[in-house]
């Protein structure tokens, strides 16, 4: 691939060439050049990329890691560790709890706001979506993990996983909504019109006609807040400090910062099922709505 | 609480310009919701909204005028202290080296490494195809996937003194990366984490460079550089300045060094969320620790605006204003 340029121009420049072919000589070779950073540059990306992950592909299937990268053994026992210790397994369930906590209450909240939103000219209405959106961008996680450390403190929902339901749902919803208006908008009316002509109610049209239509976008939706959720660190690590209650993103982080050896064994393993779930959801997502929403998915 | 939607926030574009489907099908209120019936139903969202999102950025301005601490006295009964801890933070030489470390921090990890890295690695696979593309693509993503606390512990395996791989493969044996070199370490991890972002969003960019432009340099025999310069960059204009500014938001906001160094050693690597965190959790000192969110939130509030301006700016030349939209998010069904 990286000489298929040289040979057509060296025949070019035996024979006696006109004048343009002569000229072309220079680009050509700078052409092989480029070529050929360009794959050196490709094989050094490799690295640079492979070579923290490629810990995480070999050290759960080795008998006896260590922080170097090594060829595995391939052993599944590492992962009979997780059920071994007091708080792995656990710790699933907590993020568990979690993420389909927030889904919940992102879905039921946001597919009624998204529904009166899409359908009702409320005065001022894409002027607050717009504030709200924009808040959520400047109201991030870090900045404002003061206050609310202390609110959560308040109302006295620390070591809770309600608290971090909460919090991350309110930071959410602004961006569900908008997606999920985006979705309601391009459904059509007329059914609607017609199951109120046989007198349902707004929410039995939401819950029978529109919820059933808008599944897709409700569906990209609850994929979007589990990527949000799975991952989240700073939240939980701020608001549960019981180690029963913790996510296992908040353990994984115990796991290496504890005092004394960490046990790559069991770090690994868990590492590595931690991290499945959330790469398969989003190439799965990234499969069926391609680039758009990449910059949705994960911050 | 996480920064993704300013993505939207640009798809919108504003108040002004509603999004596509909107101008179709006009509200028409067909379930016969009514103004109290959509109030209704909008407002739950808001009130959690309300709740845990306004409410806290307000209330920091409250807080950060008092002395609230953590334990002690203060905890139970904090008192006013008004700009005390303003002053206080002025004053605190540790408060613009941590500012200092996030200017270099945003600037090395985000705009020039992760913008240029993202946009070098588009260009170089926009022609490319099959499995190569696909291995690079798969393994930048899966870095940017997977969850920050495993990712940065991979980071500690990669740099650790002894058993790391690092110093295996360079020879340097003993050398603690973490504490000798902690800000190029955090900076590194940063760019490996966060490339993608840029790379799909250039990736999609390039796509769109209309190829006729591109044939007709080519035909005037214009060589790669000349056509990035005179064709491309042109082109993607708009997507640069919303991927800049995203970039801007989100290194500005990271936590994940946190995982890696924790602000250390001595506080060498303590971008101000981590100097946040360390101020307030174990620190104690609430009210000092809100006094210095507040001025991030303004920060961010500067950034966002900044862009905003920029963007409005960019709106008024519809040739562009269409770049964005594209980039932003156009359909969504």
């Amino acid at each position: 691939m990286t000489t298929s340029g040289t040979p057509e121009a060296a025949t070019r420049a035996d024979r006696p060439a006109p004048l343009p072919a002569r000229v072309a000589r220079a680009p050509r070779a700078r052409h092989f050049v480029s070529r050929v950073l360009t794959v050196l540059g490709l094989a050094l990306l490799l690295v640079f990329f492979g070579l923290p992950l490629a810990w995480l592909a070999t050290a759960p299937f080795t008998s006896a890691p260590t922080l170097a990268v090594g060829w595995p053994d391939w052993t599944l026992d590492n992962f009979a560790r997780i059920g071994e210790n007091r708080y792995a397994v656990g710790s699933f369930v907590n993020s568990a709890i979690i993420g389909f906590g927030t889904c919940a209450v992102v879905l039921v909240l946001g597919a009624f706001a998204s529904y009166a939103l899409s359908r009702v000219r409320i005065p001022g209405r894409d002027g607050l979506l717009y504030a709200l959106l924009l808040l959520s961008s400047i109201v991030t996680g870090t900045a404002a993990m003061v206050p609310t450390f202390q609110l959560i403190t308040l109302l006295g929902l620390i070591d809770t996983h309600l608290a971090v339901v909460l919090v991350i749902s309110g930071g959410t919803l602004p961006t569900v909504i908008f997606i999920l208006k985006d979705f309601m908008d391009s459904i059509p009316r007329s059914y609607e019109e017609s199951a109120r002509l046989y007198g349902a109610k707004p929410w039995q049209i939401l819950r029978d006609v529109v919820v059933p239509i808008a599944r897709p976008g409700l569906a990209f939706v609850a994929v979007w807040t589990l990527v949000q959720v799975w991952g989240n660190f700073l939240v939980p690590y701020l608001l549960i400090r019981r180690t029963q209650q913790q996510p296992a993103a908040v353990l994984m982080y115990t796991f290496y910062t504890e005092a004394g050896q960490a046990d790559l064994r069991l770090l690994s393993a868990f590492a590595l099922i931690f991290s499945v779930p959330i790469i398969v959801m989003y190439f799965l997502v990234n499969r069926r709505y391609g680039f758009r929403f990449h910059g949705g998915i994960k911050s | 609480m996480t920064a993704e939607p300013a993505e939207q926030v640009l798809a919108g574009g504003g108040p002004g310009r509603r999004p596509r489907r909107a101008r179709r099908g006009a509200a028409e209120d067909v379930a016969g919701l009514g103004f109290l019936g959509a109030g209704a139903f909008v407002a739950p969202a808001l009130a959690l909204i309300g709740l845990f999102l306004v409410f806290p950025a307000l209330w920091t301005i409250y807080l950060g005028m008092t002395d609230y601490r953590l334990t002690g006295l203060q905890a139970v009964d904090p008192t006013f202290v008004g700009l005390d801890n303003y002053e206080r933070i002025l004053g605190d030489p540790s408060f613009w080296r941590s500012l200092r470390l996030t200017l270099v921090f945003v600037l090395l990890s985000g705009i020039v490494g992760q913008s240029l890295l993202g946009f070098a690695i588009a260009w170089a696979l926009r022609r490319l195809s099959g499995w190569l593309k696909g291995i690079v693509e798969t393994l930048v993503l899966a870095a940017w996937v997977i969850p920050a606390s495993v990712s940065s512990f991979l980071w500690i395996a990669l740099l650790d003194r002894r058993g790391g791989t690092l110093n295996a493969l360079l020879g340097t044996e003993g050398t603690a990366w973490l504490i000798e070199h902690p800000m190029p370490s955090i900076i590194i991890f940063n760019i490996w984490v966060g490339t993608a972002f840029s790379m799909l969003l250039f990736s999609s960019a390039l796509a769109a460079v209309p190829p006729s432009q591109l044939e007709s340099a080519r035909m005037a025999g214009a060589g790669g550089w000349a056509q990035l310069r005179d064709v491309v960059i042109p082109n993607i204009r708009g997507h640069i300045l919303t991927n800049t500014l995203l970039i801007t938001l989100w290194t500005f906001n990271t936590f994940t060094p946190y995982l890696v160094t924790a602000g250390g050693p001595n506080g060498a690597s303590e971008i101000l969320a981590v100097y946040i965190y360390n101020t307030a959790i174990p620190g104690g000192q609430l009210g000092v620790g809100a006094a210095i969110s507040l001025i991030m939130l303004l920060i961010n509030l500067v950034i966002a605006l900044g862009y905003l301006r920029v963007g409005r700016a960019r709106a008024a030349r519809p040739a562009e204003a269409t770049a964005v939209e594209t980039a932003g998010g156009g359909e969504t069904a």
